[in-house]
């Protein structure tokens, strides 16, 4: 199997965590750390290494999953394969 | 499993380290001045200089002479030098760390000014360090090192990679009978609910909760914004980190898979007995590293992502990095590269072995970056104002 460009903690996860370089247009696969899911998404955007890929569309006040547990709301909408960050994920807590 | 042994430095109370420092410790502000002039003068005799010591009160009083008393214990000190502004604070920290039986005096600068202490202690200090020089490392095991771990800079591959080492480490050597400590109690915010879940009994379970709860409402209280930028970081951000919720997760990765913690230590209390123990910290490195070495651990794992490049003087940091690009670009600051973790090409329970074969030979005496670069961040915790 070809190296994954993203990896998942959980099978639950909502976004993958790119461990190359990810660019505009490509095809990108995951891995499950803790499980089986090989998902597979086209990326809308540059992610750089070590930043999440959306694996799902999110709307505004959804909860993003990540470990398997929430880490945060999203504050303006998302589609699959878009870049996830400050910009759209925003924490709960403080 | 067997224990795997080294060579260190039992001292006079049996602890062992792995350093065999002489320290010139001020206990104040003031006195800084002496010690470095001592430092300079003497071979092999280290100045610990820092910001406070003059009218704390309270708790944050008892908390730095907790942390001054418990720097000068520390098994990786052989010896000590103590110099305070006035005789009455300084004899308090000498006596406190005479209990250990380790050799350490006290001068006080009044009534003889500058010159004339750093005469006095600088002789001192001559006969520690030819005195210290001729102790002998002896055989020691594993379950005798009093670990602390603590991330910084993290990023996502903190969580993927490097976090999860250290805490395939701590499974491994709490396994072996031995210590170790976590901490970073505002850093646990998104995931405290696991850590709870890792109590060994509901007693510290709930003590656990208590001062996790203390120390958000302190962040309640004081906050102007989401702390976006101080928690996460800047550098948290730049590397993929999100929210604390995020980070936090990833942090908890160093607490391992089958491991309880039994108890919780105010900052810079020593643990006690042996087992996983959570520490109320600061999640800001020099600071945290500091009040552990004062609690008595002997050597710190750091993983990080975007490259912290903390030490300590006295406790040796052992830094891992599973992000390929801070282990190409800030290679001098890494002992191990765990970036392989990303690609699939290995595993964390090999890893956790790299790590285990760095903290043995760290223990058998080898500098880790941090030392060998001279990073010696002494930094006290300062809870409140001074009167």
């Amino acid at each position: 199997m070809n190296t994954p460009e993203f990896l998942l903690h959980d099978d639950k996860d909502t976004v993958g965590v790119a461990v190359v370089d990810i660019k505009a247009g490509q095809q990108v696969t995951g891995r499950s750390l803790h499980g089986d899911a090989r998902p597979k998404v086209k990326a809308l955007m540059d992610i750089p290494l070590g930043h999440k890929i959306a694996l799902c569309a999110f709307k505004p006040g959804d909860t993003v999953i990540k470990y398997g547990v929430d880490i945060g709301k999203v504050v303006a909408p998302v589609k699959a394969g878009e870049h996830v960050h400050v910009h759209n994920l925003k924490t709960k807590r403080w | 499993m067997s224990i795997p042994s080294f060579k260190g430095y039992r001292r006079e109370n049996g602890r062992v380290g792995i350093r065999n420092h002489v320290i010139i410790l001020p206990v104040d502000d003031i006195s800084n001045a002496a010690c470095e002039a001592v430092a300079n003068q003497i071979k092999g005799a280290m100045a610990l200089p820092h910001a406070y010591g003059r009218l704390q009160f309270g708790e944050d009083l008892e908390l730095f002479f907790r942390t001054m008393i418990g720097t000068g214990s520390n098994p990786n000190v052989a010896a000590c030098v103590v110099i305070g502004i006035e005789p009455g604070w300084t004899r308090r920290i000498v006596e406190g760390i005479a209990k250990t039986g380790k050799p350490v005096e006290g001068f006080s600068i009044e009534r003889y000014g500058d010159l004339q202490t750093v005469a006095m202690a600088a002789r001192k200090a001559k006969e520690l360090v030819q005195w210290a020089s001729e102790l002998q490392r002896q055989d020691c095991t594993l379950d005798e090192v009093y670990i602390s771990v603590k991330c910084g800079e993290s990023d996502t591959t903190t969580g993927l990679g490097s976090c999860p080492t250290v805490g395939n480490v701590v499974d491994k050597t709490i396994a072996m009978g031995g210590t170790a400590s976590f901490g970073e109690t505002s850093e646990l915010t998104g995931g405290e609910h696991i850590v709870k879940g890792k109590a060994a009994n509901a007693e510290v379970a709930e003590a656990f909760m208590q001062i996790w709860n203390d120390y958000n409402d302190f962040i309640l209280k004081e906050k102007t914004d989401d702390l976006s930028e101080s928690q996460p970081t800047k550098g948290n951000i730049r590397g993929g980190l999100t929210t604390i919720e995020e980070k936090a997760l990833g942090n908890i990765e160093k607490l391992g898979k089958r491991t309880k913690f039994i108890g919780c230590l105010k900052p810079a209390e020593a643990p006690g007995g042996k087992g996983l123990w959570f520490m109320d910290t600061s999640s800001a490195a020099a600071e945290a590293v500091t009040l552990w070495a004062a609690s008595g651990a002997v050597v710190h794992l750091f993983p990080t992502g975007q490259g912290n490049i903390i030490g300590n003087p006295i406790e040796p940091v052992i830094k891992l990095s599973a992000n390929p690009l801070t282990c190409s670009t800030m290679s001098e600051h890494i002992d191990l590269d765990v970036s392989a973790i990303l690609r699939g090409e290995l595993t964390i329970d090999q890893a956790g072995d790299q790590l285990l074969e760095i903290v043995l030979r760290t223990c058998n005496g080898r500098l880790t970056a941090a030392e060998a670069l001279g990073h010696r961040e002494f930094v006290l915790t300062k809870l409140y104002r001074s009167a």
